[in-house]
């Protein structure tokens, strides 16, 4: 579902000066793979899935999503079938404060569709259940842990049935026990509806739960297999 | 979340909410800037339609008069000797009623009447005053000058033999309402006229020497047989008399004077104050502007990583520009709202301590509704272009480079 050929990403560093930070990654991931991306910093990683999530166009290559090569789409374009295809999970969570959890959870659904309906707040609803927060679904951003905001922020993330779902260290900021059950939950998902997982992570432990490890170092894919 | 608001709508009013002190202090700085501006414009245009309606109390907006005659050599007056010009004598205003009826059919005019004025002595007993007879259509002449509100005691009653005077008129004459008094004209016509009413324009030359009659008993008395010496003219906008007086020379051929013309150090003062007040209203939206540009910038810092967020979600960049416009807008219209609420309570103060020492009050100030809806418009508006430069920002913001923060 998810291929790119090639793909190299330069940045301009003042005047003439180019530093390329990814050099000719070729990468697959099937339909409900659940992918570990790891790495040093400063090696690529967060580069490289802010072009797996449509933020950022590649220098070079090629980057096919569900068979859609998206290097010739428009801005807009991207932006809808960023909205419709990928969820996103940040370290840092980032609900928007000003919005209840439910509420948050619907946002993906009100950009796209423009108005707030029955629907989207049933499956809002739905969504919070199956992370255990229906009890919170009132509550802002403040007002919740930090595991809890992160179980908020991937029912968002699932909001729109994506296939991808791309999360930058998503339990780097909790405790083990937060992130275990953030963990489970993830892989839950991946289980229970074929949601393909690319998960950005230092932490060696969940990464050796991954179905796959994929190493980048310095821009360069190193390594690329399954856990022993 | 009001299920048919849009989503941007929602965005911007749970931004605005959120950001509460930063939110209440802009909207009351508006509602400052644009209660000074409804205070300051209810205020001028009270004082100024006050002093324009003493001006007109004994004036007609536009007179039309005959042209001046002038004497025509009958050889090139470069050869012959000086020309002398030739003393104007009273004339009747050639085809008057074709011209009456022309103008009366322009939109631009409300009221046309035809009068018959000329020099005469009223004698009563051993007082000889000199005073200038107006013969009038009271019907018509009241739509210029509003002679009927004017009558302090008696009727504007105007039949044959009657006539209105001034109060400082009949003062000299020692005459009142129904005594009689005597009237010459320089061609020597003489009449007797019963006083019916007496009249107060608030102008005290003007109440010692107008002396109105009927039309005809006018053009007998003046010798000016089914003729008029003058037409007055009232606008529907007086400020247009100037160029509607240009428009009817072409047209008619007659001297027109405007009250513009008459009153021009009073209009020029009139003009600059309003020229003021507008700079000093430009000056105060511009500050208001600069306002809300200020908070909304420093909301788009704020919100940068919310703004990353929303455009990772797929908020296009239109969707953000709105967001931040309809919070520039919003906070416009709220502060329009407080600002008129405000100049209302200051209105209603100046009613009460502005009063001369008798408590009338100085001068009448109408408030006009469309000035408060003037005010909506324009500061939502004014808010909404503000909120132009910020917005493009947010809409602009690379969601990478904001979600790292």
């Amino acid at each position: 579902m998810l291929q790119l050929d090639d793909i190299h990403k330069s940045y301009a560093t003042g005047s003439e000066v180019e530093i390329e930070v990814l050099h000719g990654i070729n990468l697959q991931l099937r339909r409900g793979e659940f992918a570990a991306l790891i790495g040093p910093s400063g090696s690529g990683k967060s580069t490289l899935l802010n072009l797996i999530g449509l933020l950022d166009r590649a220098s070079r290559g090629r980057l096919l999503i569900d068979g859609q090569e998206t290097g010739s789409l428009d801005d807009s374009a991207l932006t809808r079938l960023r909205g419709s295809r990928i969820g996103f999970v940040f370290q840092h969570h980032h609900l928007i404060p000003a919005f209840t959890a439910l509420e948050n959870v619907m946002m993906p659904m009100l950009v796209e569709r423009g108005r707030p309906d029955d629907e989207m707040r049933e499956r809002a609803a739905t969504l919070l259940e199956q992370v255990g927060l229906s009890a919170q679904a009132g509550n802002k951003a403040n007002q919740m842990s930090g595991g809890q905001q992160q179980r908020v922020a991937i029912a968002r993330a699932l909001a729109m049935r994506p296939s991808l779902v791309l999360a930058d260290e998503p339990t780097g900021n909790l405790d083990t026990k937060s992130a275990d059950s953030v963990f489970a939950l993830m892989r839950e998902v991946n289980v229970a509806h074929q949601t393909t997982f690319l998960i950005v992570t230092h932490d060696a432990r969940l990464a050796a739960r991954c179905d796959r490890i994929i190493e980048l170092v310095d821009g360069q894919i190193v390594s690329d297999k399954s856990p022993v | 979340m009001t299920p048919w608001l849009p989503f941007e709508w929602i965005a911007a009013t749970r931004f605005l909410r959120e950001g509460r002190a930063q939110s209440l202090l802009i909207i009351v700085g508006v509602g400052v800037g644009v209660s000074v501006i409804v205070f300051m414009s209810a205020l001028l245009s009270g004082l100024q339609s006050n002093l324009v309606r003493r001006t007109l109390t004994s004036q007609s907006h536009i007179v039309l008069l005959p042209q001046e005659e002038i004497a025509r050599p009958l050889r090139d007056a470069t050869l012959g000797p000086l020309l002398q010009k030739q003393a104007q004598r009273l004339r009747s205003i050639d085809q008057w009623q074709q011209i009456r009826s022309h103008l009366s059919q322009m939109p631009e005019i409300a009221a046309v009447s035809p009068s018959a004025a000329g020099p005469a002595f009223a004698v009563r007993g051993d007082a000889n005053k000199s005073v200038t007879l107006i013969g009038i259509e009271p019907e018509h002449y009241v739509r210029i000058i509003a002679l009927n509100e004017k009558i302090v005691t008696g009727q504007l009653l105007l039949s044959a033999g009657e006539a209105v005077i001034g109060i400082e008129l009949a003062r000299d004459l020692g005459a009142g309402v129904g005594d009689k008094f005597s009237i010459t004209t320089s061609n020597g016509a003489t009449d007797t006229l019963i006083i019916t009413g007496l009249f107060d324009l608030g102008n005290k030359g003007v109440n010692q020497r107008n002396v109105y009659v009927g039309l005809r008993s006018a053009q007998t008395l003046l010798d000016l047989v089914g003729g008029v010496s003058s037409i007055d003219l009232s606008l529907h906008d007086i400020y247009t008399a100037e160029s509607m007086a240009l428009r009817i020379t072409r047209e008619t051929g007659l001297q027109a004077d405007s009250w513009i013309k008459t009153n021009a150090q009073f209009f020029t003062a009139l003009n600059s104050q309003r020229i003021s007040s507008n700079i000093i209203r430009f000056f105060i939206g511009l500050s208001v502007a600069f306002g809300i540009a200020s908070v909304l910038v420093v909301s788009v810092v704020q919100r940068s990583k919310e703004i990353g967020i929303l455009r990772a979600m797929g908020a296009t960049r239109g969707q953000m520009l709105r967001i931040f416009l309809l919070q520039g807008g919003i906070v416009g219209l709220l502060g329009s709202f407080l600002g008129s609420t405000l100049a209302w309570f200051f209105l209603a103060a100046w009613r009460t301590l502005a009063v001369n020492p008798d408590g009338t009050p100085l001068f009448m100030i109408t408030v006009e509704p469309w000035l408060f809806a003037i005010s909506a418009g324009g500061a939502s508006l004014v808010g909404i272009l503000a909120a132009l430069i910020p917005a493009r920002r947010a809409a602009r913001l690379d969601p990478v480079v904001a979600i790292r923060g």
